[in-house]
């Protein structure tokens, strides 16, 4: 016999002890997946016969078998299973796992068993043990069906055991082997005019031919396009007849794929004679089938009963069903998996339109495969994690759309008219897509330890400790976490310089480009302010609807560690409102097709954020040094004029004099007087996001070319970058690139930042490079590492400074702000995107030497 | 760092016997962080100045030191101003350098030690957090007579005034071992911060070098606490000691903790506490949830009522759950007890699960922790997150301060507060929540109620509507 098993099912062996379960299951299964009672007995208490540790051994069982299943997983159980009980708590384990369950009952001679388990010295119960359980394994077989086993085999002698073979059957919505390109649409109901319409805008070429039942559609498209339809084919609409012709010969034809919706369920109970209320528009189609032929009727019953609930395409990447589909559920089948497909999951509510309150399951969904459904009207399809609405309501007035796969590009067709009056209307606030989950910023994403894939070949594991100071810290400090999609990523310096007086310079940041074979990177002055990130959009509704906002604001402009920037508020919205102008100026909100920006700023003076630090002690060192080098000097000046011997003291505290110099100007050159947004400069220097982008796809010319066409809209607020680009095998280059940074350096610059051109450059393997790194000024480090850095005894000892966990952490960073920016911009729900946020947070938390 | 001490006795280079040094050599002594040199820029039978110079070593200082839990390693330590201020290094070299003159032995001029003699200490930079005053308090009780000049945090910014760092002149006619016992305990606490770590060593040090002086000084609770940089217990032992004859202060105020010393005279915190406890019972709820519950002290009085059978703290601080944790002794509670109570690290920033299931969740002096903006979210976590039937939230009533007798009006009664509101501003805000997620509510007053600016704690309790009001025991 030939045992056919579907791929994820609980298979339950049944027969008394001697039967020959073990050996059968060790013939077809592979070890890990038998599960056997004895062995758990084994387990929990070293002895395989105990009968006294039969309750945890069965708990264990259950334990192993339910993980197993829940990875989708089978498991075999190796157990007597001739009790009605114990069978009944395996088929419930299956069912919540929604697997299915089979039974392989091995129905051997009593004579046999009882032989078998003679020849057996650990087996140390008496025949009528076995008996007994021969006798309940002969009465359970005709049962088994009705216990629930989706499949009962039962192999009766030593022969039919010997020659049975097993078959796995993939799961009824597993067609990964299906790839498209697929265009996916969302719910017609009936309405035919608008699904020739968008068919023909996709690029179907269609064909009617004959009449009544003999009419017949043929469709095909040039480059072998298929569609997909996402069900909710009837009901409501003027043709919901026609729509069936045109599914059904298309599916038929191979043209299409179709997945069932609510009303083809409710329609097939009604063809199937039952008892079924004509309303929600059932009505219509029931009409409309009237006129119909028999054939007809029974040709859409069959079709309807040959749906699938879900299906499962492209090696698992693509997930369709009518309401959606829960990844727990994906590619299993039970009547649960079925109604989710079909109807989603309510809340048991109802709201007040008396319509059941829907469950948001899109919300948690944490995915890896695209879900795209139907079932619940949106007025437009937008991307919810991993997961998109099709149905725009089209016989409700709004439109038909179809997604193009793996395109995913949207194609519309309006509704030719209002076909059926819906009980709420479309476009009703709470009813946006993102409505639930856009406000909702779930714990689960950001707790623990937590294990991150980003797009750029990274996965980045932050610790439990790490997460929890982060949660708190933004938590208790944090701007508004709506506002919060990006946290800067921490920038490392160069590899130590063994240069004589020097600690940071250029030619270790080439050389590390260079060994990771970057041609060219772009050289740019680093501004000394303090560092902020901008969130600046059109105008105040653009900001409501980019951030979800109650308020009426621009945006938001934050530190580097997700603070406010500016402490009013009013000074922080005039700013925003000079950045939009300067934005409008410039041409970019056109430009970028966009109402948002996301901008990577300096902001000077660093006295006007950072005045606090630079008073309490930068300023205060300088004053402590000021007085105290002076009344030194004299002193010892004093001393030596007596002739002691204090000349070496002299001439070192001399030197300190000069060095405190340098380094009271190197902190006073980024400090002046503001008032309001006067005296104030920004350099952006990243364009990070607008809407539905994420830029780092563009190089940093990109980038600079847009932040200098900003600065030049505005150029008292806004201040450019400058910048060398540089080939690295040009050797004279490099020298006159590293003269331009001396140069500015030693005009009191902090510095420069060397970066590879593009935005996201990799070596070997695809690994991330570090994005940038940063070539400190001389004098600027002595603010730093202390005005006297420069001496050589304090120099050399300064130069053993750990930097492999500030350049690590450079690159987890720098890969988690942009997998966030892409998240936001993919219209993932907004703790998806924290989750991100949050990372970096963490990371930022390591106890990494503060002066890198 | 310097420190140049000047004599006019006569003769002068008796200086030299006293701190035991002779005035024509330079002295070299090593430190763990450095180097002291002893030397005399002036020595002549008329006038003798001794200078102490203490090279520190900043790298080092970085390198080796230890900071205590909970101070951060921050960016400033190259940047320091302890190679040039006077500090703890300087207690320090004081009893290293000089430590046969501190302790009083001078074998050359025994009859020297106990003479007073004409003498001036020159500090050209000695921090002093506080001012002038502080300065002068601490000094001039003693016979000093001070002079000092604040010097400017940089004289290319005029407009960032002082640097809270002096140049000063002591002069006093005062036998050298007791001013140098001065300066051993006075720097250091002008300064407030130390290079090592404080602990109970630093009470017997304190009272040793405090010998014969300290006790009768006018400020002596000042310098204690701030010799002990504010570690609180150890000051309180420290100011223990120095009281013991006399009865005690009756309040030591921590001048962080606003909040506390406020409330404190009104017994506040435990009328709340009892309160909440109080509207609970009278609810009929079972399962309670304690958003914000930091040390634990509403959790401690619901264990002690049996009718609340689960109980859960949340707080956004894991330091702060620690210690809850040791203050509800959880670690010794038997299994049964500890079914009854957990506490998890969450935020109220967070839909969060496990904050499900509860006939009730509590917001004690919590909200006003939070930034008004990110209200909104939270009250949607609190309220549409957690579901709980019944919803107590506490905060200050704004009105109320103005019967605080030390409260400055633009100031809140903590540094944490981001705002208190009056009675209208909550009630309004409780209105629109109540009206958002469909409950209703009800408020109750906390403490003693002022007939024009009501109860100094204001408090909402909110009842799902349509959920039946109580439940039956």
């Amino acid at each position: 016999m030939k045992l056919s098993i579907p791929e994820l099912s609980l298979i339950v062996l049944i027969g008394p002890s001697g039967s020959g379960k073990s050996t059968f299951a060790a013939k077809h299964f592979l070890p890990t997946e038998i599960i056997s009672s004895d062995r758990c007995r084994g387990m929990v208490c070293d002895d395989e016969n105990s009968l006294t540790a039969s309750k945890d051994a069965f708990d264990l069982v259950h334990y192993w078998a339910g993980l197993r299943l829940k990875r989708g997983k089978r498991a075999v159980i190796d157990a007597t299973s001739v009790k009605q009980d114990a069978r009944a708590s395996l088929v419930k384990l299956a069912k919540s796992y929604h697997a299915r369950v089979v039974a392989v009952v091995l129905d051997m001679p009593e004579a046999l068993c009882l032989a078998r388990n003679d020849q057996r010295p650990d087996r140390n119960f008496g025949p009528h043990v076995v008996r007994g359980q021969h006798r309940d394994m002969r009465r359970s077989i005709k049962h088994l069906k009705k216990e629930g086993f989706h499949h009962v085999f039962r192999l009766e002698g030593e022969e039919a055991v010997n020659a049975a073979t097993l078959e796995v059957q993939p799961m009824w919505p597993d067609r990964r082997h299906e790839r498209g390109p697929f265009d996916i649409i969302g719910d017609i109901h009936g309405c035919f005019d608008e699904t020739l319409a968008l068919l023909a805008k996709l690029g179907y070429q269609i064909t009617e031919t004959g009449s009544g039942d003999a009419a017949r559609f043929t469709v095909s498209h040039p480059e072998k396009r298929r569609v997909i339809f996402l069900g909710d084919l009837v009901d409501r609409g003027p043709a919901s007849n026609r729509v069936l012709r045109l599914a059904m010969d298309m599916v038929d034809a191979g043209v299409a794929l179709c997945v069932p919706g609510n009303h083809e369920n409710k329609l097939e109970r009604w063809l199937a004679g039952r008892r079924v209320k004509l309303t929600y528009g059932l009505e219509t189609t029931v009409n409309q089938l009237e006129g119909e032929s028999e054939a007809f009727r029974a040709r859409v019953r069959t079709f309807i009963n040959s749906l699938v609930s879900h299906l499962i395409l492209e090696d698992g990447r693509l997930i369709v069903a009518h309401a959606g589909m829960k990844e727990s559920m994906a590619g299993r089948a039970s009547a649960a998996v079925r109604s989710f497909a079909l109807y989603g999951e309510t809340s048991g509510e109802t709201d007040n339109y008396g319509l059941p309150v829907r469950y948001d399951w899109a919300a948690e969904y944490r995915g890896k495969a695209t879900v795209v459904y139907g079932h619940t009207p949106v007025p437009t399809a937008t991307w919810v994690n991993r997961t998109i609405c099709l149905d725009t309501g089209c016989v409700f007035g709004g439109k038909l759309t179809a997604l193009r796969w793996p395109e995913r590009e949207l194609v519309e067709e309006p509704a030719h008219a209002l076909h059926y009056e819906p009980v709420k209307p479309l476009n009703t606030e709470d009813q946006a897509p993102n409505g639930q989950g856009a406000n909702t910023f779930y714990l689960d994403d950001v707790r623990g330890k937590r294990i991150i894939n980003t797009r750029f070949n990274r996965q980045i594991t932050i610790r439990e400790g790490y997460s929890m100071a982060a949660v708190e810290v933004i938590s208790r400090f944090a701007i508004d976490p709506r506002l919060l999609t990006y946290i800067p990523a921490t920038m490392a310096p160069p590899e130590t310089s063994k240069r004589d007086g020097y600690l940071e310079h250029p030619e270790e940041a080439f050389a590390y480009y260079r060994k990771k074979d970057i041609e060219e990177v772009i050289c740019q002055e680093k501004h000394m302010g303090s560092r902020a990130v901008v969130q600046v959009c059109r105008d105040v509704t653009a900001a409501r609807h980019a951030f979800n906002l109650e308020e009426d604001v621009l945006g938001t402009v934050y530190t580097r560690s997700g603070r406010r920037f500016f402490a009013e508020a009013a000074l922080e919205q005039a700013f925003l409102t000079r950045l939009a102008a300067a934005v409008e100026k410039a041409g970019l909100w056109r430009e970028l097709a966009t109402d948002r920006l996301t901008l990577d700023c300096e902001i000077m003076p660093w006295s006007a954020k950072g005045l606090d630090l630079l008073q309490n002690q930068y300023a205060r060192v300088g004053a402590a040094a000021g007085a105290a080098i002076p009344a030194t000097i004299s002193a010892l000046r004093q001393a030596t004029d007596r002739g002691l011997a204090l000349d070496d003291k002299l001439t070192a505290w001399q030197k300190r004099a000069e060095n405190l110099d340098k380094y009271r100007r190197a902190y006073g050159t980024y400090c002046w007087a503001t008032d309001g947004l006067q005296g104030l400069r920004v350099a952006p220097f990243h364009i990070l996001a607008s809407e539905g982008q994420a830029h780092f796809d563009k190089d940093h010319l990109w980038h600079m070319a847009m932040a200098d066409r900003l600065a030049d809209a505005d150029p008292e607020l806004l201040q450019k970058t400058r910048y060398r680009r540089l080939q690295l095998a040009d050797r004279d280059a490099e020298a006159a690139v590293t003269e331009w940074w001396r140069d500015m350096t030693e005009a009191g610059g902090e510095g420069m930042v060397v970066k590879p051109i593009p935005f996201m450059a990799v070596c070997e393997e695809n690994r991330l490079v570090l994005p940038a790194i940063k070539c400190r000024g001389r004098d600027y480090l002595r603010i730093i590492y202390g005005p006297d850095y420069t001496e050589p005894e304090q120099l050399e000892r300064l130069r053993q400074r750990g930097l492999t966990l500030k350049h690590r952490n450079a690159v987890r960073e720098w890969a988690l702000g942009m997998e966030g920016l892409a998240r936001w911009a993919e219209g993932d729900t907004i703790s998806r995107v924290h989750e991100c946020v949050i990372a970096v947070a963490a990371l930022e938390t390591e106890p990494i030497d503060p002066r890198l | 760092m310097l420190l140049t001490i000047s004599t006019t006795h006569q003769p002068a280079q008796d200086l030299g016997y006293l701190l035991h040094k002779n005035p024509d050599r330079v002295h070299n002594f090593e430190l763990s962080y450095g180097e002291a040199l002893v030397f005399y820029p002036e020595s002549s039978d008329t006038r003798c100045t001794a200078a102490l110079l203490l090279e520190i070593d900043p790298i080092a200082l970085v390198r080796s030191f230890k900071a205590p839990p909970g101070t951060s390693r921050t960016l400033g330590h190259y940047v320091n101003d302890r190679p040039y201020a006077a500090s703890s290094f300087l207690s320090t070299a004081i009893s290293k350098v000089f430590g046969t003159a501190l302790a009083g032995n001078c074998k050359k001029r025994p009859e020297l030690v106990q003479q007073a003699i004409p003498l001036a200490f020159h500090l050209p930079v000695l921090p002093v957090r506080g001012g002038e005053k502080v300065l002068r308090d601490l000094f001039e009780p003693l016979g000093y007579q001070v002079e000092a000049q604040e010097h400017p945090l940089d004289t290319a910014f005029p407009e960032w005034g002082g640097a809270s760092v002096f140049s000063v002149t002591l002069t006093h006619q005062i036998p050298l071992t007791q001013a140098l016992s001065h300066l051993y305990v006075l720097i250091p606490a002008l300064d407030r911060e130390k290079h090592y770590y404080i602990g109970p060593a630093e009470i017997e040090k304190l009272m040793n070098h405090g010998e014969g002086w300290l006790k009768d000084h006018p400020h002596r609770e000042t310098i204690a606490r701030r010799y002990m940089v504010n570690r609180r217990a150890l000051a309180n032992a420290a100011i223990e000691q120095l009281f013991r004859e006399e009865s005690l202060p009756e309040d030591l105020p921590d001048d962080q903790q606003v909040e506390a010393s406020v409330e404190k005279p009104m017994n506040l915190n435990q009328t709340r506490l009892e309160t909440v406890v109080q509207l609970l019972q009278a609810e009929k709820v079972r399962s309670v949830v304690d958003l914000g519950c930091g040390e634990g002290k509403l959790l401690k009085k619901l264990l002690e009522q049996p009718e609340f059978s689960r109980i859960v703290g949340m707080d956004v601080s894991h330091r702060i759950l620690e210690i809850a944790a040791r203050r509800l002794k959880l670690e010794q509670k038997s299994e049964r007890e500890r079914e009854r109570i957990s506490l998890l690290h969450g935020s109220l920033a967070y839909h969060d699960r496990r904050l499900q299931g509860f006939d009730a969740a509590c917001l004690v002096e919590v909200i006003e922790h939070i930034d008004a903006d990110r209200l909104g979210l939270t009250a949607h976590n609190v309220f549409a997150g957690t579901g709980a039937a019944v919803i107590i939230v506490t905060t200050p009533n704004r009105e109320y301060n103005a019967l605080f007798p030390e409260m400055p009006a633009d100031r809140m009664r903590h540094a944490d507060h981001r705002f208190e509101w009056t009675r209208a501003e909550f009630h309004a805000w409780a209105e629109a929540v109540a009206a958002k997620y469909g409950y209703a509510v009800a408020y109750h007053a906390i403490g003693p109620v002022h007939e024009a600016y009501g109860p100094p704690t204001q408090c909402a309790l909110f009842r799902k509507s349509g959920s039946a009001p109580s439940r039956d025991a």
